[in-house]
């Protein structure tokens, strides 16, 4: 804080910034206030977030149920502190709502999630239309805490419910052409008013190579905190890969195509230097114009305070996902 | 400051009596302390909820940005002094000036120390690694350190010790970091292709200097 003294030519006291002499006298008193008001509020906030860590996953109930059973994949279920669920519901970038973090909550309130129908097509030898009640059951549904990392530089992590992509893509059985796999999101501008800009080329398209898709970590996602998606999280069904980007993770699908091209992708086709294919999270290359080294988890104990912390190589994940990419110069396929 | 006589009484009252009463009330005692009150209010509110825990998921983030808007909403502001005065013809408006320049200081040194204790963690060598990463932030510090020069010959003395004329001709950088603090933002929100709040400011903006121009225009013309 630029403490003015009022001696220094910069400005003259007024009559309003002088300090009546009661309060100076009781100024200890007025510290005392204060200090103890904002321990309240601290204490109070505290209070709240280790109450939520007990029940941690419980649902907050304004949603309908989706039960699961806890994901027995291979770094499925990181036991870290989970971001509150009002932060993962109203901290969110999904541009067909609008450009501001807060705009899907706010806006996505007239998305029509029934009736759904996700279009699998290509390069598969039985292209399907399903309602999204039959994809629901097309195998058992999992809870996976997942962390996020938003090529911004933030990160949360969430207990999604879904199943493995992997168990729809065996279903619809690629042919062995098929290379990639292609997901394209709802862009309807009656319910989605950021559809009328131009920020992007509509609908959102993202893409995956066959492997990637195929990995048992790569989710396809109806649910998270044991409820179904609310509608700015991606309802009723949406992509989680969790060793990318978030961005790469494509909201309310509509189509899932297969083929023989690596797809033109949103971000990359707006800004081809700035967002690879990959964006797989790497701390040693950075984005263009900031560092990807660090991120800053939402929610932290220490709020304001809090450090950030050091990103992991493929969001902690290399583990698993590691041996997609032997060989491949990360740098330039970013 | 002095305050030219207010002539307005003397003429056929056009707007008459509600001028008039405007005149008095901005060389009212307490119309200064007020408008230093109102200014921090928006400071204050944000020193609230920072404390409260009611700055959103990204707490950091939306103080450094809240701050940010805030010195380009008071640039704004201190900017349209001099053509509201000219064209509603209160030169009461005057006495506001100095202090609400000042204000766009304080509301940019807020900016900027967010950014550095809250984002960078006061790590220097971070900063500056974050400066050659992001050139638009190198501009919204170029505009910050011409912003303190002005700052630091903000007083009465100043103006002396370096004669009206060049006075007059430093505080001229005004145009110039408002150009820069634009473009700083242009430059931030371009990476989401988002320019619907750059487009409203460089409006504004530019109605207040485009005035500027047309009246400096229309002065070289008369002299010529």
């Amino acid at each position: 804080m630029l403490i003015k003294t009022g001696n220094d030519g910069f400005i003259h006291a007024t009559a309003s910034s002088i300090t009546p002499q009661s309060l100076y006298h009781g100024r200890r008193d007025v510290m005392r206030l204060v200090a103890s008001g904002v321990a309240g509020v601290a204490m109070a906030s505290w209070a709240a977030r280790e109450a939520f860590a007990q029940t941690s996953s419980a649902a907050p109930g304004k949603l309908a149920p989706l039960p699961s059973v806890k994901s027995s994949v291979a770094g499925a279920m990181t036991p870290e502190k989970l971001t509150d669920y009002k932060d993962a519901s109203t901290y969110n970038n999904f541009y067909e709502f609008g450009t501001d973090k807060a705009d899907p909550a706010r806006n996505a309130g007239m998305l029509k999630t029934r009736p759904w129908t996700v279009e699998v097509e290509g390069l598969v030898k039985k292209p399907a239309k399903y309602a999204i009640e039959d994809l629901l059951k097309l195998s058992a549904q999992e809870e996976r805490i997942y962390r996020l990392r938003c090529v911004e530089g933030w990160s949360m992590v969430i207990p999604w419910v879904g199943y493995s992509l992997s168990e729809l893509i065996k279903a619809v059985e690629p042919t062995s052409a098929a290379k990639y796999v292609e997901f394209i999101t709802l862009a309807d501008p009656k319910t989605m008013p950021g559809v009328g800009s131009r920020v992007l080329d509509w609908p959102y398209v993202e893409g995956l190579r066959m492997d990637e898709a195929m990995h048992p970590l790569t989710l396809l996602s109806f649910g998270m905190y044991g409820e179904v998606l609310p509608n700015q999280s991606g309802a009723p069904v949406r992509l989680v890969v969790p060793w990318k980007y978030g961005f790469k993770s494509g909201k309310s699908i509509v189509k899932i195509r297969f083929t023989d091209k690596e797809p033109k992708t949103a971000w990359n086709k707006a800004a081809a230097s700035e967002y690879g294919f990959y964006s797989n999270v790497n701390p040693t290359v950075d984005h263009p114009r900031w560092s990807q080294a660090t991120e800053r988890r939402i929610g932290e104990e220490g709020g304001l305070f809090a450090k950030k912390r050091k990103t992991l190589m493929f969001n902690g994940y290399e583990a698993q996902v590691g041996q997609l990419y032997a060989g491949m110069d990360l740098k330039k396929l970013f | 400051m002095k305050v030219a006589p207010s002539k307005q009484q003397t003429r056929p009252a056009k707007v008459g009596l509600s001028k008039a009463n405007l005149s008095k009330a901005l060389l009212h005692p307490a119309a200064k302390p007020l408008v230093f009150l109102l200014c921090l209010l928006p400071f204050s509110w944000l020193l609230f909820a920072a404390i409260s825990d009611q700055l959103g998921a990204n707490p950091a983030e939306a103080l450094v940005r809240s701050m940010g808007d805030w010195t380009l909403r008071f640039l704004c502001v201190v900017l349209a002094v001099t053509p509201l005065r000219t064209a509603a013809k209160l030169p009461a408006l005057a006495r506001f000036r100095r202090m609400l320049g000042l204000f766009v200081y304080f509301y940019a040194v807020m900016h900027g120390l967010s950014y550095s204790w809250f984002d960078m963690e006061f790590v220097l060598a971070d900063i500056i690694k974050d400066i050659i990463k992001r050139p638009f932030i190198l501009v919204g510090f170029t505009a910050f350190l011409l912003l303190s020069l002005l700052a630091a010959t903000s007083f009465n003395r100043a103006i002396k010790m370096l004669g009206p004329k060049r006075w007059q001709l430093l505080h001229k950088l005004v145009y110039a970091i408002a150009g820069l603090g634009l473009l700083h933002f242009f430059w931030m929100r371009s990476g989401k292709n988002d320019f619907a709040d750059v487009a409203i400011y460089a409006a504004i903006l530019g109605v207040l200097l485009g005035w500027r121009l047309i009246r400096w225009l229309k002065s070289k013309a008369q002299t010529a």
